[in-house]
């Protein structure tokens, strides 16, 4: 049903331009029907959207290579989880996706800021529909999933590396988080059109804002367990543009999470708050541009297309429109007070503002450059991991230090003599770490050795607030330690669920900087019987074995491992042939110890004729936590995503007793 | 296959061409039609209220500060003064609006 499908499609469109223009003619005249049926018009497009969905999805499953979608990226022989991942393995079905999670979003978020946030809706609803109208837009007239064609007898199949379970739910986790920064985006802009510059706007997309930071982050974690497993090169992050891409939103929005903390606490930081989040949308517009505009060369790029022009176009409308609204704003979003100290809370808080944008926009050096010297030179110069990992340190050991100094520091100001006990228990324990790793040998790389050094600093600090914490509010209340503790972190839900977060960080840190600075590497040629040493590790190439899988042939090298001398056991690593895409793949063999964190890692580089095989054999301390890190990481954004009763109240105490339009 | 997919898109195109209409289908003829709107005063009221809002948690923040060992007791002597009367400053821009102060602190949370 193809033509079902595109009619859905262009009765999506149709809303989406309703709610834009309808959207604003009401805001601005302040008719209240008419706000409303806008508002329904974006209910509406979720339903049309979900339709079109339905509809390719449907094709998907019936193998209906009609659709030149499904015949493009299925196969008879394709597993039924990864044709279902089909639906966003290639450019259409992307963006039906982004526009399904967009116009759901959008529909949320009217249902749930009609009673919260009903000032800020008649404006940020156009802007919902102005976005959604694009990519409705280029799903109707420049890429739809629903051309067709004489169906041949099968389809080309999917891509090799996206037959993996990741693929299932990482690409729909990364779009959550960039289509998630739309909401704030338009609240944001929406408040300013509406000229409410008070904490509004914040309060209605706070959840919103992490919601779409925590999807970005996780996606970002299992897009590099993907790699890590499929993609078999060794590593789990290549600085590779469409990487980028993600990450860069991810910083601007983490910076985003910080400073509007300052402007709660001290109603500072306004003007830089609403640049913060209009840099996020943007820079998560300009993510899907690199991924669908073929102008980087990248595994996770889908190939060239018209898309480019349109995107670059819409991101330059969207990036000129919001600087000049927030220009004609400027005098409402002055504020009232000032720092009182560059030793306190917001302090350190800017401080981190300032390096998280300066690493987000050199990273956006680095991912432009190629571009922009192939336009202005004719000559394409390639920024590779050397310039990121030099900035990365640059700028990220300055930050790991900072989510160390930052919990210990009071806000407005702190004296030397609050600041030499509040640091004297975790900056000892964290000299003592490095005393301690120095003699193990960690100083063969002092970048290491700082890092490490810092992440005890940071452990100390969130250890010593919850310790110092708890034990407050026991003396407060009398209660038991574990009661007070639970109070303590649910009264402050942000705070403490936002400390977990930054445990998730160190972790992330730890495993990053052991994998990276203190792995060893070993390449061999091996004959059946042959063994190589790598690290504490001997491996053995015992035989090749050759089977049918349910769409690729494989082939795996079976290996007996070694540890210390003594024998842990086999593993597999070798290469798939997949038939309908005539294509290979390499199947890397992974061993992780639970205990220390480890993974001895193989990658089988060639099968020779002469029955040898090269092997690339990598030894990966600490490379786990990078996995674990996500699941604290989770754990924190949850924490700090928690409703707060005690929130509630308030801001509903406060907007009924002044009897203000914004009726909680 | 065609004439069904017509069937079921024109389905469609009807139920939310009368969703979107339903504002205007529920009250054709309503006796009011404008969007609220804060005015002067209650923009300015708002701000106030966040105002004391802030200088509440500042100072609820400063006490837990303070017991947690954060801040010396010389620096709390030193910031507990102003912050006072910063919230008794914000209570009484309020006083048409506001309840008693207890109502204050205790919505504050």
């Amino acid at each position: 049903m193809p033509e079902l499908g595109r009619a859905a499609l262009a009765l999506c469109l149709g809303l989406a331009l309703y709610a834009l223009i309808a959207g604003a003619y009401a805001a601005k005249t302040r008719r209240r029907r008419l706000a409303h049926s806008a508002q329904n018009a974006l209910l509406a497009a979720f339903g049309a959207a979900g339709a079109a969905s339905i509809v390719l999805l449907a094709a998907l499953l019936r193998n209906d290579f009609s659709f030149k979608y499904v015949a493009e990226h299925t196969s008879r022989e394709l597993p039924t989880p990864y044709t279902i991942s089909a639906f966003w393995g290639g450019q259409e079905g992307s963006l039906l996706l982004w526009l399904l999670i967009l116009t759901g979003f959008s529909a949320a978020a009217v249902a749930l800021s009609r009673r919260s946030a009903p000032d800020l809706l008649p404006w940020a609803v156009p802007i919902l529909g102005l976005v959604a109208s694009f990519f409705a837009f280029m799903l109707v007239a420049v890429s739809s999933p629903f051309a067709t064609q004489l169906a041949p007898a099968d389809g080309a199949g999917l891509n090799p590396s996206l037959q993996n379970p990741y693929m299932m739910i990482h690409p729909p986790c990364l779009y959550l988080g960039y289509v998630g920064l739309t909401i704030p985006f338009a609240f944001a802009m929406g408040a300013l059109l509406a000229r409410r510059t008070d904490e509004l706007w914040i309060v209605a997309t706070r959840r919103w804002t992490l919601f779409a930071w925590t999807a970005l982050g996780i996606g970002q974690l299992l897009g590099s367990h993907w790699a890590y497993v499929e993609v078999g090169w060794g590593g789990y992050y290549a600085w590779d543009p469409v990487e980028n891409a993600a990450l860069m939103p991810w910083l601007a929005a983490t910076a985003f999470l910080h400073s509007v903390m300052i402007q709660e606490k001290r109603g500072m930081l306004k003007v830089w708050n609403v640049l913060l989040v209009v840099l996020a949308f943007c820079l998560a517009l300009f993510g899907t541009f690199l991924t669908r505009s073929g102008v980087v060369s990248s595994i996770h790029s889908f190939s060239v297309s018209p898309l480019g022009g349109w995107f670059l176009g819409f991101i330059a409308g969207i990036t000129a429109g919001s600087l000049i609204v927030i220009f004609t704003r400027l005098p409402l979003l002055r504020s009232k007070t000032r720092m009182e100290s560059l030793v306190s809370r917001e302090a350190t808080f800017l401080y981190n503002n300032l390096l998280l944008v300066a690493l987000c926009l050199t990273i956006l050096w680095g991912v432009a450059f190629p571009i922009l010297s192939e336009a202005v030179h004719g000559e394409r110069i390639t920024v590779s991991s050397p310039y990121y990992n030099f900035f990365l340190r640059v700028f990220g050991l300055p930050l790991l230090l900072l989510m160390a100094i930052g919990p210990l520091v009071a806000w407005r100001r702190a004296s030397l003599r609050s600041l030499g006990r509040s640091f004297a228990w975790p900056a000892g324990i964290a000299l003592a770490v490095g005393v301690v790793l120095l003699f193990l040998g960690a100083g063969s790389s002092w970048i290491g050795l700082v890092a490490y050094t810092f992440s005890a600093f940071v452990l100390a600090s969130i250890g010593y607030e919850f310790v110092r914490g708890t034990r407050a509010r026991k003396a407060l209340t009398g209660g038991a330690w574990l009661a007070a503790f639970v109070e303590l972190v649910g009264r402050n839900r942000r705070r403490y669920g936002g400390y977990i977060v930054h445990a998730a960080i160190v972790l992330l840190a730890i495993g990053v900087v052991g994998s990276s600075a203190y792995d060893t590497v070993r390449e061999r040629t091996l004959a059946p019987g042959q063994t190589m040493g790598v690290s504490h590790y001997t491996v053995r190439y015992d035989r090749l074995v050759k089977r049918d899988g349910p769409n690729a042939t494989e082939f795996r090298a079976i290996l007996g491992v070694k540890k210390d001398g003594r024998s842990v056991g086999t593993l597999e690593s070798g290469k798939n042939a997949y038939r309908a895409e005539d294509q290979t793949s390499n199947e890397v063999g992974i061993r992780s110890d639970p205990l220390t964190g480890e993974d001895l890692y193989v990658i089988t580089d060639a099968i020779n004729p002469n029955g040898t095989i090269a092997f690339k054999v990598l030894v990966k301390p600490l490379v786990n936590l990078i996995w674990i890190s996500g699941v604290v990481f989770l754990l924190g954004s949850v924490v700090a995503l928690w409703p707060s009763a005690a929130e509630q109240r308030r801001l509903a105490s406060r907007y009924r007793e002044l009897r203000a339009p914004a009726r909680a | 296959m065609t004439v069904l997919a017509l069937a079921i898109g024109a389905v469609l195109a009807v139920t939310c061409v009368v969703f979107v209409a339903l504002p205007f289908l529920r009250e054709p003829d309503p006796v009011e039609d404008r969007l609220d709107e804060p005015g002067v005063l209650e923009r300015r009221a708002l701000e106030l209220a966040e105002e004391r809002d802030r200088a509440l948690a500042a100072l609820k923040e400063l006490e837990f500060d303070h017991r947690t060992g954060k801040i010396s007791d010389e620096d709390y002597r030193e910031l507990i003064g102003p912050l006072r009367a910063r919230v008794a400053e914000a209570l009484r821009a309020l006083e048409p609006h506001a309840g008693s102060t207890e109502e204050r602190v205790h919505a504050a949370g």
